[in-house]
């Protein structure tokens, strides 16, 4: 596989286009929300997606 | 006239007997089946922030089951975030993670750049803060 893709950049001359995208990336969640909340919100949220099925 | 107040307090105390009897149920209760429907023909899917969104056009009535259920999400999460001395936004965040890997195979779900995917039996795209 490795080779494969080395094979094809060496055929291709080594060039890498690299196309932007058309719309702009948009991030909507928010950025202030720490990894270590959502690791210790973690096991509660997922007994609260069990306790109500019905809505998840 | 005092046998119309006895009548009430009565009606009353059935009232709130329900009322308890309904807040010591354990919900344990499945999805409806027109919300069963839409998630499975991909009407519908998992976003990242913890709420459900339509992947297509939305029709009246699909916009009302999807807002149904998101009312019912927030006060959820709003519930859980105070117990837990989060804010609402952290703990929606938080269940959205689990929401999304939990979607089975042909189900819906968004990508953080926004965009629908199809999940497959490969994990989901998620937020890199998702455990």
């Amino acid at each position: 596989m490795l080779a494969g893709v080395a094979i094809l950049s060496a055929s291709l001359g080594g060039c890498i286009n690299i196309a932007a995208p058309d719309e702009p990336i948009v991030i909507e969640l928010n950025i202030n929300i720490r990894q270590e909340v959502i690791y210790r919100l973690a096991e509660d949220a997922a007994n609260t997606i069990d306790e109500n099925a019905d809505i998840f | 006239m005092g046998e119309m107040t006895v009548r009430n307090s009565i009606l009353a105390g059935f009232a709130s007997l329900a009322a308890i009897g309904l807040v010591a149920t354990p919900v344990l209760a499945q999805r409806d089946p027109a919300y069963a429907a839409a998630r499975s023909a991909g009407k519908v899917g998992e976003q990242a922030d913890g709420y459900l969104g339509i992947v297509g056009a939305a029709d009246p009535a699909l916009q009302r089951l999807v807002d149904d259920i998101n009312i019912k999400r927030r006060a959820v999460y709003a519930e859980k975030a105070k117990e837990n001395n989060a804010t609402l936004e952290a703990y929606a965040l938080t269940a959205g993670c689990q929401a999304v890997a939990r979607t089975t195979p042909g189900e819906k779900y968004r990508a953080p750049d926004g965009s629908w995917q199809t999940r497959t039996d490969a994990a989901p795209i998620r937020d890199p803060r998702c455990p």
